[in-house]
Formats: structure tokens, sequence, C-alpha cells
């Protein structure tokens, strides 16, 4: 089977996806080719119908479909081809360094494509209750948060009348006033840790609003029902995130909502052979964003689970952006310069990217990265072969809340013959 | 005195801010918070809270089999008018083709706010 051939081939085109083409094409690139599974360009952003998008990239609150058509805009404007209903099911690494894609659709059965850069844009999927071991039978009525928002806004259905919820996620909070608004009881929502990955908005709009009660420390122990859920039981945690016994509390419920974190969707990323960070589940990248096979980019969600899709943009702009650059003057590329690990240390659980070489850093580099616990008066420090270079202070940091720190081409020009690039969190006095 | 408690949503610290209010509605101390965004927050949350209500409805003709469009309110609304707003949405349903922007209920529940789609449905 003949391949067909384009110098840039995007996975997904979803808000990461749709920004690196475009950043790509204006970067000069015009072999693009976007290939997206489901029926619309988008990604997730066609469900979440709730507002508070864009404000970093357009300076105004949109919702997720009106953010995605923005971008869905100046891929078509500019022409990039796309292809919906087309689901990759394999990359590889071709001969002359080309990456070989098979994809299958409905339309056009199985296709063979090559190209000479590819940026995954895959994005992420729920954690599931499989993945939770709650004890019970398997009853209907169990749906993760994002099916159940799917199910609400897109299909039309309400999928339950009395609802828990379990996991304090972004997405659970926006579910639990959806429900609300469509004419279901949210009776609880029951969160494992002591704080809430929430933010704080969605707590005071999606909860407090309704006088939805949130329990922190808690989580379900028992789902009662055998063909649909009837009730579930829920218990406080100690320390151990272990149940009290004695603490139990039943609720009759028809329905129980799942917000227990995001995985990255790295299916295709392991099979090439990347590099894959354990602590992001996503795969490992230096400062154009490339994973460890040279010429396979990687932005947004597929790389570590972001907060805001602004992010996500401006992410996979940079990948578009690397990409187009890898494709026009790839030798050089290949030559590869050494790169020097971000080290971290104060709390950081990891940095994106993992690596740097300098003379690659073009005007700035966003360095990325989470804490592992909530944290008050720190400051965020980076340090240029010991030396402090860049520094902010952080009156209070949140696993929730992803942080970014700049380094500019010219601050990294200040530091010559670089060996070494620290990130710490310190208190701040 | 009448004593509210909020969250405030400015920051990821969320300070719990108690507001003392006179049985006239006037605020007599906010405190909690730690910084002068949390009293401005405070304060409009107490006289006159408002929120975008966004939410979707049922659409038909569409080209591609789609079911709903989703929409919000052109500008925020008194939040006590959300379910308000909601029901005058209920059994609502649009033909098809749906552009982002096109006005779905004029001045909703007495609100003097449109809704609008947010969505483009062929």
């Amino acid at each position: 089977m003949d391949r067909t051939a384009y110098n840039l081939i995007i996975i997904g085109g979803g808000p990461a996806g749709l920004a690196a083409a475009v950043s790509a094409y204006d970067a000069g690139e015009r072999s693009i080719l976007i290939l997206e599974r489901d029926t619309r360009l988008g990604g997730i952003l066609n469900q979440c119908i709730h507002n508070g998008f864009g404000l970093h990239t357009f300076q105004e609150e949109l919702t997720g479909p009106e953010y995605a058509q923005r971008y869905i805009d100046k891929v078509v404007e500019r022409g990039i081809e796309y292809r919906l209903d087309t689901m990759v099911m394999s990359l590889e690494m071709g001969e002359n360094k080309l990456k070989e894609i098979m994809a299958v659709s409905e339309q056009e059965g199985l296709r063979l494509y090559s190209a000479k850069a590819v940026v995954l844009a895959m994005g992420c999927r729920e954690r599931s209750r499989g993945a939770l071991n709650i004890p019970g039978f398997r009853p209907a009525g169990v749906f993760s948060a994002g099916t159940a928002q799917r199910l609400v806004n897109i299909e039309g259905y309400l999928p339950g009348r009395r609802v828990v919820i379990l996991g304090s996620g972004d997405i659970g909070l926006i579910m639990a006033r959806r429900m609300t608004l469509e004419g279901a009881k949210v009776l609880v929502c029951a969160e494992l840790m002591p704080y809430s990955g929430g933010l704080k908005r969605n707590i005071v709009q999606c909860l407090d609003d309704y006088h939805i009660p949130l329990k922190l420390s808690h989580t379900v122990v028992r789902i009662e029902g055998k063909e649909r859920v009837e009730g579930v039981v829920i218990a406080e945690v100690g320390p151990d995130r272990k149940p009290i016994p004695g603490t139990e509390e039943h609720y009759d419920c028809d329905t129980l909502l799942l917000s227990v974190g995001l995985l990255p969707e790295n299916e295709l990323t392991i099979t090439l052979g990347a590099e894959m960070s354990r602590v992001t589940n996503g795969p490992v990248v230096n400062e154009s964003l490339e994973t460890s096979v040279p010429g396979v980019f990687a932005a947004g969600n597929v790389l570590h689970v972001h907060d805001l899709v602004d992010y996500v943009s401006e992410e996979a702009g940079k990948a578009g952006e690397s990409a187009a650059l890898y494709i026009a003057d790839s030798a050089e590329l290949e030559e590869g310069a050494p790169r020097i690990p971000i080290e971290f240390e104060g709390g950081v659980r990891y940095t994106v990217p993992s690596a740097v070489a300098p003379d690659r850093v073009k005007k700035w580099l966003k360095i990325r990265f989470r804490v592992g616990d909530v944290m008050q008066n720190r400051k965020v420090a980076l340090y240029l072969n010991g030396e402090l270079a860049v520094a902010k202070k952080r009156r209070v940091m949140a696993p929730g809340e992803m942080e970014e720190l700049v380094l500019t081409e010219k601050i990294l020009d200040a530091h010559p013959d670089l060996k070494r690039i620290e990130l710490k969190v310190e208190e701040d006095a | 005195m009448i004593t509210k408690n909020l969250t405030c949503i400015g920051c990821p610290l969320g300070c719990q801010i108690e507001v003392l209010m006179q049985e006239n509605g006037e605020i007599a101390l906010i405190t909690g918070n730690t910084c002068q965004r949390g009293e401005k927050y405070a304060r409009k949350e107490v006289t006159a809270p408002t929120r975008i209500v966004t939410s979707s409805v049922h659409v038909y003709g569409s080209r591609k089999g789609e079911r709903t469009v989703p929409l919000k309110t052109a500008s925020d609304i008194p939040k006590e008018k959300i379910m308000d707003v909601i029901r005058d949405l209920r059994g609502v349903s649009v033909p098809c083709p749906v552009h982002i922007g096109d006005v779905i209920m004029r001045d909703i529940a007495g609100t003097g706010v449109d809704v609008v789609a947010t969505k483009e449905v062929e």
C-alpha cells in the first residue's frame, strides 16, 4: 500500500493539535495534516459548554465550543488539511527518519501515511472505576464525569436523577452544577484528599451556589445495586487515606460520577519507544517539546495534564513551531546540542521540559511544573550554574494549579558555558 | 447584624471571608480576606452576585445528526435568576443550522439579557 506523504502530521484535532497546526503553518510549513478520530475538530472543548476559557489567550471569557471555534477558524482560513473520523492505529519509525502512520476510517478504510515530523496531541482520558478498587457489583449508573458531560451536553440525555460525585476535580464540580440545572439532585461530592483538586471558582460557583456539600477526606467504600446503582456508602478516611470504620454513611442514589484524575493517552508514544515520565505519564521532552525520538513532538494533555486550555494552546504553538523548524532544517537539529537536565527540589514533582539545550531557546522558554502539596509563602527560584537567575514569589501553591517560570534567551546568553539548571521552591521569609 | 460567609475565588488560597451586614444591607465589616481583591469580591458577592449561565437545548434538522446546541447568557445575570433562566429554556428546540452568537431567546426570565448559541451546528 502506498504511503501518503506529508511533512508534518498532527495526531489529534483538539486544542493542542489545532494550535500546533496553526503555528507550524505560520512558521512557514505548508504540508500539514491533522488526524482526528471524532466527527468534528475541537476535541473535549466541544462538550465543555461552561464559560471561563480563553481569558489569557483572547482576554475574554468564552465557552469551550467558542474557544475551539476560534482555532478551527484559523485552521480553515489557512487551508490546513484535516481528516475526521480517522483513528491512528500505529506510529513507527521508518526508513530515512520518516515516521510511518497507519490510520483507519469508515470512509477510507486502512490508510498509510508518512511524515518528516509528528506532533503528538492525543490529549488524555479519565481514570475509570477499575483503577479505584471499589467493591460491589457492576451496576449501570457509574459514569466518569466526562462521560456524563458528553451525555448531557452533546447527546442530550440526563444519565441520572439522584447523584453522588466521587472526586472534586474540575470536571466533577462542573457536572455537579450541570446535573443540578438539568433537574437532578446532587447529594454530595466526596474527595479523598484533605483538599480539592478543583479551582476555587468551581467550588464556589458549582457546589456552594447550589448548596451541594463537599466532604473532604471522604471516599466511596461501597456501591449498592445489581442492575442499577441503588445507593453508595461514603466513609471518612484517615491521614493514611484508608476508610475509618464507623464513619460510613449511606446515600440513596441512582448515579455515581467519578472525577478522579486524568491520564495522558500515550499508547502510540509508548509503542513508538519514546522515553516516558513516570510522574506525568507523558513523554519526556526537551526545550523544543521534542520527545526522545527525533522529529516527534508533544503538547497539551498528552504531555502533562493542564488546568487551563490557554496554556495548552500556547504550549502546542511552541511544539508546532519547533516541528516546522525541524522539517526546514532537520540536518542541523539532528546533530543535537548537548542538553542540560533541569534539576528540581522543594516539593516540585516534575518539570516540562525536563532538559534544555540553551542555544535552541528562541526568545523565551516556559518551564512548567507542579508541586506535590499545598504550600504558602514560597519563592520559586531558578539557578544557572549555581547563580540565582530568575525568581518569583508565590503566596500559595497547590497541586491542582500548574506553575510556570519564564527563562529568556537574554538570561541564558548571560550564562555562557551553562552546566547546571536548578529549579527550587524555597521558603520566602 | 447578619453574617455572611464566603470563599474567595480570586486565587488558590481561597480565603474564608466573613461579611457583617446591617439590617438595611449596608456592609459593616469584612474580615478574613488577605488582600484587596478579596474585599472587592466580597462586596460584590453579598450585594449583587451575578453569574453567566450556560446550558444546552435540543436542535432539529441537523445535517450531521447533532442533537443539541450549547448556549449562554450573553452577559452575567443576577445569581437568584439562574433557575428562572433554566426554567425558560425547558422544552426549547431550535432548527439547524445554528451559528455562534445566534439569539436563542431574547430577554430571558425578564433579565434583559439574551441567550445566545455557543457552537456551530450544521
